[in-house]
């Protein structure tokens, strides 16, 4: 029984087959490696000083008291940096180590290197730091006000990060023409991504100048271009290797320590240097789900079609941009979500302020508009008394419609089907006698909300894999992984592709994670992209280095023959190749063996298509990846049960329909949406992020609170497996699209339970409790 | 302090300072990284570990504490024959998605099967929410120790 083997490991894992990932056994006996686990022989230690205030001129900083602890061995400031000290990735707006201000509590103001954890903290706290305090913004409403402080005096924007505006029709005039309208503002708050292993890493300034580092990160190519502006070194001389990550969400996307690690491995006398963030540390300085304040108007005509959407948002980014821009565009492309609606004004804006850095996370900008357009729809169908799966059915998407921006949609579009479904699932049909059968002191609700995410890139940046595999001499396939896996498991599907062309068992299978010096820049570990951009390439190399192994082995069965044998009759089979007319079999060692080192390395580039259409409106997001070409979308359904004595919230059922395309591996596909879900759950109810003045209150896990086992229910994942020409065997992407439309749900759900909406932050027992008072129903049977 | 404790069936006498935390200990002094930490504090169940069978939180226990004790971290789990068991089910059922959250739950996983052979969903959950887990939403890990106490009793359903 404790044969660690599947009996059937030897078999080849087809596509559209669940195959265990190949990292899992590593990852249960603790023989994998995460980048914090590593701990080289003479290491030392580095620590980041933070400042004590949100916003604040640097005047001084005195190191000698620090440096004259025992076992101190460097305390850097900005002025030991020789590059451009900026990081960023579109806007180098952010320094390793504040030079002229800080602008939150978050920054870095010193780093230090010491032999032992004692000797840097003692050291972190012997740092004398002299600042002339700075009047801070917190409100991201009062970005633009005459009399807040600029964050960024060099910005001709000054606190605008960036603003946008999507116009079609006349959404004025179309809404004085709706038979019902309904106006609703929603704020979301910041989300923690708490992946469980925090930002880590140990770098080493090798003899011959490389600086090498192994880290968590989502970005390893990136990375190293982006350090060696900040850093003063050449690209060349920067490898960046990540191993497995413990998590990432979108939080390891772009530098968090590598700036750090570079400097700290530049001062240390050639000794290995190593930073590994406690979580206090990792939420203070990390970045976070960028909170939103919106104000949606929507109106349709009698029938229930939607005929305008007139919505504002206002994103904060915090103190930097990180990857800001971008979220904005997306959340712009994705704030009147998957439907009709032919007269939209949609105006934005992101700004600054000194609150926490706010950047990438699942779902990127579409969790935070869903929230406010999915109640928005809900409660028009409440005013129009429309049933709120019904009306969004009637006016969902098709291929070939407009999307609320104008853009034609050319590319798959299920979000039909995956209503159809959800209607035809038994939670939805017996959801009257469902919500009648409260228990005593309790409420029952059911919501449901649907979304659209965008895949890939967008137009601006190509979004391109460079896949790498090899035969190697034994008969083994090695797959070079080109993006960070963080745990999402494309590094396995990347195998099972190559196994389902080449008709290879998984066991066959081995995987080099991403590492500057031998797997190939293939973009970033985001986007839900992955799979589909480095997917796409796979196949393409498998099927390259198929040919060639083929052609050898068909060379082979020739001179055997003596007759020409043609490439089609070779079937490449687990182990071996069989000449199929003559039935003659080739072990496929032998025949890797007859093959040139470089044959049996194979390479291919795929380029996903962008979509090029014109817009009318919204020009100045293109360059941040607005318009996509394809999306995944998704219904999902929240049961839930509220005590009307406590005001506790427990959700009974979660239901996710989503087309992401073709179904690669079912399992992963599961463990993507019921992830994805989790963290939505944990979004809607739990995750109560709190910042006053700029200080982070809930700043570590027992303050922070993270959904136990006891707070997910068991979900249920139906896919609408659609077919997209464009996708590695048809799949779109589904990384990000299971936490989109969670908190909405839940919220709709509770305003049924209740009879009243909680339009603001994190839907908690307080408020249910409130309002449950406001109808009446507080301590109800 | 003299330490000597039994690690992973193995004798182990290290000299240590006794207010030493044992995942520092683990994870620096002896090479063993398959003990993760994540928050320092006691919440979330990664850096997990059995002392004489029971489930414990390496970051919230010292060095002095090992004396004597019998521990089994997530790199000994193999050569248990019932781990193997619960570790085969982890990989099969799609319980591992980053694996950080991996040796701490199948050590508290082990725990819990000894005292509760038979559990009920219910049960795993409860005795699981203190390991937590942001990549799978618990529904996979919680299939596979169902699945792992089924094998445990000799595969009868």
């Amino acid at each position: 029984m404790s044969n660690n083997k599947r009996p059937d490991a030897g078999f080849v894992r087809e596509i559209g087959c669940s195959a265990p990932r190949l990292d899992a056994a590593d990852k249960v006996t603790g023989a994998a490696v995460f980048a914090a686990d590593l701990y080289p022989a003479d290491l030392l230690w580095a620590g980041v000083k933070r400042p004590e205030h949100p916003h604040a001129r640097l005047l001084a900083i005195d190191t000698a008291a620090a440096l004259a602890i025992p076992g101190v061995v460097a305390v850097l400031t900005h002025k030991d940096i020789k590059g451009s000290n900026r990081l960023g990735i579109f806007e180098k707006d952010q320094p390793i180590l504040a030079d002229e201000r800080v602008r939150h509590y978050g920054d870095a103001v010193a780093l230090l290197l010491a032999e032992s954890k004692e000797a840097l903290a003692a050291a972190m706290a012997a740092v004398r730091v002299e600042y002339e305090v700075l009047p801070a913004l917190f409100d991201p409403v009062l970005s633009q006000a005459a009399d807040s402080p600029v964050l960024h005096p060099q910005r001709s924007a000054g606190n605008l990060l960036i603003g946008g505006e999507i116009r079609r029709g006349d959404p004025a005039e179309a809404l004085t023409q709706a038979a019902y309208q309904v106006t609703l503002t929603v704020s979301t708050t910041w989300q923690e991504h708490a992946f469980l292993e925090t930002q880590a890493g140990v770098a080493q300034l090798e003899t011959d100048g490389t600086l090498t580092m192994t880290v968590s990160t989502q970005t390893p190519f990136r990375d190293r271009l982006e350090l060696a502006e900040a850093i003063g070194l050449s690209p060349a001389k920067i490898h960046v290797i990540a191993p497995c990550l413990g998590g990432g969400f979108g939080g390891k996307d772009g530098i968090t320590v590598q700036g750090f690690l570079a400097l700290a491995a530049m001062h240390s006398g050639g000794r290995p240097v190593k930073l590994w963030y406690s979580r206090e540390e990792s939420i203070l300085a990390g970045t976070k789900r960028h909170p939103l304040q919106a104000e949606y108007t929507l109106g349709c005509d009698q029938t229930g079609q939607l005929q305008a959407l007139s919505a504002r948002l206002l994103f904060d980014t915090g103190a930097y941009a990180s990857l800001g821009s971008e979220v904005f565009a997306l959340a712009m492309e994705n704030a009147g979500g998957p439907y009709r609606i032919p007269n939209v004004a949609i105006d934005g804006a992101a700004v600054y302020t000194n609150n926490p850095v706010a950047g990438a996370f699942r779902g990127f900008g579409v969790p935070q508009v869903a929230a406010a357009m999915e109640q928005a729809i809900d409660e028009l169908a409440r005013a129009g008394g429309f049933d709120p799966l019904e009306l969004r059915r009637q006016n969902a998407v098709v291929r070939g419609d407009s999307s609320p921006t104008g853009v034609t949609l050319t590319g798959t579009v299920g979000i039909g089907e995956c209503l159809d479904t959800l209607a035809r699932h038994p939670l939805w049909q017996r959801r009257q006698s469902w919500l009648a059968a409260a228990p005593r002191f309790k409420r029952r609700g059911i919501g449901i909300a649907a979304v659209a995410q965008s895949i890939g890139y967008g137009p601006a940046i190509a979004d391109c894999g460079n896949a790498k595999m090899e035969l190697l001499a034994d008969g083994r396939l090695r797959v070079y992984v080109g993006v960070s896996d963080m745990g999402q498991g494309n590094a396995s599907t990347y195998a099972q592709i190559a196994g389902h062309i080449l008709g290879q068992p998984m066991d066959a299978m081995e995987l080099v994670f991403p590492d500057t010096a031998r797997t190939l820049p293939s973009g970033s570990a985001s986007a839900s992209r992955t799979t589909f951009t480095y997917g796409n390439a796979m196949i393409r190399a498998a099927e390259l280095l198929g040919e060639r192994i083929k052609a050898r082995a068909a060379l082979m069965v020739s001179f055997q023959l003596l007759h020409s044998v043609k490439l089609e009759d070779m079937a490449l089979l687990p182990g071996r190749l069989q000449h199929v007319p003559s039935g003659r079999s080739l072990p496929l060692p032998l025949v890797a063996t007859l093959m040139d080192a470089t044959e049996r390395m194979a390479t291919a580039t795929y380029t996903a298509p962008v979509n090029d259409q014109p817009l009318d409106s919204g020009v100045n997001l293109r360059k941040h990846g607005f318009p996509h070409r394809l999306a995944s979308y998704g219904v999902q359904l929240a049961a839930l049960e509220v005590d009307t004595l406590t005001g506790e919230t427990e959700v009974c059922e979660l239901l996710s329909c989503i087309d992401a395309g073709r179904v690669l591996n079912p399992q992963l596909y599961e463990q993507q949406v019921q992830g994805g879900v989790a963290q939505g759950l944990g979004y809607a109810l739990f995750e109560e992020f709190t910042v006053e003045q700029g200080r982070i209150k809930t700043g570590d896990l027992s303050t922070y609170i993270l959904p136990t086992a006891l707070d997910v229910p068991d979900m249920l994942t139906v896919p609408v497996s659609s077919h997209e020409p464009a996708g590695p065997f048809g799949m779109k992407g589904i990384g990000e699209i299971g936490i989109d439309a969670v908190l909405p749900a839940v919220a709709n759900a509770l305003a049924t339970a209740t009879g009243q909406r909680i339009a603001g932050g994190t839907l908690n027992a307080e408020k249910v409790l409130a309002a449950l008072r406001h109808t009446g129903q507080e301590a109800m049977r | 302090m003299n330490l000597s404790f039994t690690l992973n069936g193995q004798q182990v006498a290290l000299e240590v300072a006794p207010d030493r935390r044992v995942v520092d200990l683990l994870r620096e002094d002896l090479n063993m990284g398959g003990t993760k930490e994540c928050c320092g504090s006691g919440e979330c169940g990664a850096c997990t570990i059995l002392v004489d069978g029971q489930s414990q939180l390496s970051c919230l226990m010292l060095a002095a504490q090992l004396q004597g004790r019998s521990v089994l971290t997530i790199e000994g789990a193999a050569a248990d024959a019932d781990a193997a068991i619960v570790q085969q089910a982890f990989v099969e059922h799609g319980a591992v998605q980053c694996g950080f959250c991996t040796p701490g739950m199948i050590l508290a996983t082990l725990d819990l099967l000894q005292r509760i052979p038979q559990p009920n969903r219910e049960q795993v959950r409860h005795e699981l929410s203190g390991n937590l887990c942001r990549c799978t939403g618990y529904q996979k890990i919680i299939d596979a120790v169902m699945a792992a106490a089924v094998s445990l009793k000799g595969g009868q359903r």
